[in-house]
């Protein structure tokens, strides 16, 4: 017997005590599992609060900050001008920038622009000191920004070997209150990344401290459409 | 489990050492107290803890009685996602398929993870037999293995070590492992953390296989999860051409939509943040996106043994948050090694006996590593009743009884070093259904009280030395009732 067929067996047999689940099964609606939906009670809540879209994107704010992340806010007109600030802050560098960056964002900023190509080895990668990208969907009461590697946000490795990430955030369009919210709008087929704050590690005395392997330094823009 | 816990002595023997060590009970003192004020904070942020707790625990014990369709479920969506699919019934099973996917490759080095599965089956060992390098990237799982050491917390492996035990490890090691630790290393936290970053950033860029456990596995759509903090996991998910994913068989969740919980609670949970700085979700591989050849091994190892017990299966719900090793005053005093396990605290004590069976000297031990206060239930984000287990688990080591080991029935015979407490109870029953004879037995007991011992002799021993034997009362409390008729003629 191999051992796929040994577990299998197993299972069943530890589970032989369970009385059979007689929820009828719904001809009607070949694609519902009855006996899962009532096997779970989600009285928990969707989001946390009331809060108007404003209050929202300011609780994004400031749950960014509290773990260390930097938050800007910027028009549509000014976003060129604040990434051309905040990469020049960083001195003469090489910048990674995704595939599908709109090239309005970069047009102020006067970097050497570095394209990640599927050849490029980490190790080139390495010597890029900060990186540009998009959001999928950010999350308020978590203070997290999710990349699904969307053409504005590249592979996962780009975010992760340079020492700087700079993520602009469309508000209100791409943020939401809640995780159950976030799920909802994620696609599980794409390579999702889950960022909140800095690379960080309790790994001391259990006790948090910014900046270990990730980008030590997180700054997130928060453009609005006016 | 791993063969570094082999031979390891009782958990009363190993603990009395553990409690004369100042540094280590000065060291987990401060950090249990750090994180259970946290926790507290961070859990008391959100109003509907006790309905996510709730759904957490539905979900997982609706998961656990599907969980052969559910295996299959996700066997054919991670294959459909362009993952290879195997199965291990034990560690050596996995190992044997693991050292021969790495093979495959030919390399001789792996990156990993932390993952408590692979701690589980002694995976690190197994490889290095082969002559492969695996190395821990996780900041305690490095300092753990550069010191030689053994993992003492789920969460934080090292734990038991403060910053100048872990600045002194990284001056003598980090250069038998690859780059030396900085000149001058200070032990400041931030300074510590960038050793670790520039140790380990060669390894991260060199790596063809990366080697991890994860925490959730979403049956429905194939998407396998870890949470973590530092980067290190980003970096072994998605630099190697190879990854290798090792995974308890209870770590399904049937959709997507679960995650919802799960992701509110576990963070919370156990790092105290309403969300941890980094989580990856992948589905099988991603064209041009990270490993292009993805492994699960799905790992039983005890696991379908524990599920066929009726109160112990709820061990398996555990997300492995570690809240309740924080607040356990046991696990606060004797620290993570006495548990002789990878799975220490509470949650090991039932964990452990369970998945390896009650046979050894230290896992017998396990159930009884408990004082029963019941913080550990308190906390649990998936409601694990722990002692419910203990006692569940004790019961069976004393009397013995019926338990599942590797798919067969056994009968197990009552431990031997609990003949006397069986004898006193086989006793204190006929005494208590005979009532002339306890009347008797009660007023020599009174008569000659000014000769009793501070401490009983023979088995008993044990018991008293480290408690105060009850005074024996002048008069019973039948006496007393029968002279005073409850109290009514009290003046007599």
């Amino acid at each position: 017997m191999n051992s796929r067929d040994l577990i299998l067996g197993r299972v069943r047999r530890a589970l032989a005590d369970v009385p059979r689940d007689d929820t009828p099964p719904v001809p009607e609606q070949p694609g519902r599992d009855l006996q899962y939906e009532q096997a779970v009670d989600r009285s928990y809540l969707r989001e946390h609060g009331a809060r108007s879209v404003a209050e929202t994107v300011d609780l994004l704010a400031e749950n960014l900050a509290d773990y260390r992340a930097i938050v800007h806010r910027s028009t549509e007109e000014e976003l060129p001008y604040v990434i051309m600030r905040l990469l020049a802050e960083r001195g003469p560098q090489y910048v990674l920038v995704p595939p599908g960056l709109p090239p309005e964002w970069m047009s102020a900023a006067d970097p050497t622009r570095v394209h990640d190509r599927a050849v490029s080895t980490p190790r080139e990668l390495d010597k890029v000191t900060s990186v540009v990208t998009g959001c999928a969907v950010a999350i308020a009461e978590t203070g997290t920004i999710v990349l699904d590697g969307g053409p504005d946000q590249g592979r996962r490795r780009i975010t992760l070997i340079p020492d700087h990430h700079i993520c602009v955030v469309r508000v209100p369009d791409q943020v939401v209150a809640s995780v159950p919210q976030a799920l909802e709008r994620l696609d599980p087929a794409r390579p999702l990344t889950w960022i909140s704050g800095p690379s960080a590690t309790s790994d001391i005395e259990l006790d948090r401290v910014e900046g270990v392997h990730g980008p030590r330094t997180l700054e997130v823009v928060l453009v609005s459409g006016e | 489990m791993s063969g570094t816990f082999v031979g390891m002595p009782a958990f009363p023997k190993a603990a009395h050492e553990a409690v004369n060590n100042a540094t280590l009970r000065g060291n987990l003192r401060h950090a249990t107290h750090t994180i259970r004020a946290k926790r507290a904070k961070a859990v008391g942020e959100i109003s509907d803890w006790a309905e996510l707790r709730e759904a957490g625990k539905r979900i997982k014990d609706h998961t656990l009685r599907h969980l052969d369709r559910y295996l299959t479920q996700l066997e054919e969506s991670v294959t459909a996602a362009g993952g290879v699919v195997h199965w291990a019934a034990d560690a050596e099973e996995a190992n044997r398929i693991v050292t021969a996917l790495v093979k495959m490759t030919g390399e001789s080095e792996v990156v990993k993870v932390k993952s408590m599965a692979t701690q589980e089956i002694g995976l690190n060992e197994a490889l290095e037999a082969a002559g492969i390098h695996a190395y821990e990237t996780d900041l305690a799982e490095l300092i753990v293995q550069l010191g030689k050491d053994r993992p003492s917390h789920i969460l934080v492996p090292a734990i038991h070590r403060n910053r100048g035990e872990i600045r002194d490890i990284f001056v003598r090691e980090m250069g038998e492992w690859g780059r030396p630790a900085p000149e001058g290393l200070t032990d400041t936290p931030a300074e510590l953390a960038e050793a670790a970053r520039l140790h380990l950033r060669e390894k991260f860029l060199r790596a063809k296989v990366g080697i991890s456990g994860a925490n959730f596995m979403v049956a429905e759509t194939g998407t396998l999860v870890v949470v973590e903090s530092e980067g290190n996991g980003r970096m072994c998910l998605t630099l190697p051409e190879t990854l290798i994913s090792v995974v308890g068989i209870e770590k399904i969740v049937p959709s997507w939509r679960d995650l919802e919980v799960f992701l509110q609670t576990l963070p919370r949970s156990s790092t105290a943040e309403r969300m941890n700085p980094y989580t990856s979700m992948w589905t099988g591989t991603t064209d041009g996106d990270g490993p292009q050849t993805f492994h699960l091994v799905l790992l039983d190892n005890g696991r379908t043994d524990t599920l066929a017990d009726e109160v112990g299966r709820q061990a398996l719900r555990c997300i492995r948050c570690s809240a309740c090793l924080n607040v356990c005053p046991v696990y606060e005093r004797a620290g993570g090694h006495a548990y002789g396990s990878v799975y220490p605290g509470p949650i090991g004590a039932i964990l452990s006996p369970q998945l390896r069976g009650t046979a050894s000297e230290i896992d017998a031990s396990l159930p009884f590593a408990s004082s029963l206060c019941g913080a550990c239930y308190e906390v649990c984000p998936v409601a694990i009743d722990i002692p419910e287990v203990l006692v569940h688990l004790r019961e069976r080591i004393a009397q013995g009884g019926r338990a599942t080991r590797d798919g067969n029935t056994v009968v197990l015979k009552p431990a031997k070093g609990h003949a006397a407490e069986r004898a006193a109870m086989r006793a204190a029953r006929w005494a208590f259904s005979h009532p002339g004879a306890l009347g008797a037995g009660q007023r020599l007991a009174s008569r000659t009280r000014r000769f009793h011992p501070r401490t009983l002799p023979g088995p008993g021993r044990a018991w008293s030395a480290t408690r105060e034997l009850p005074t024996v009362p002048a008069e019973s409390f039948r006496e007393w009732w029968q002279r005073t008729r409850g109290g009514k003629d009290a003046t007599k």
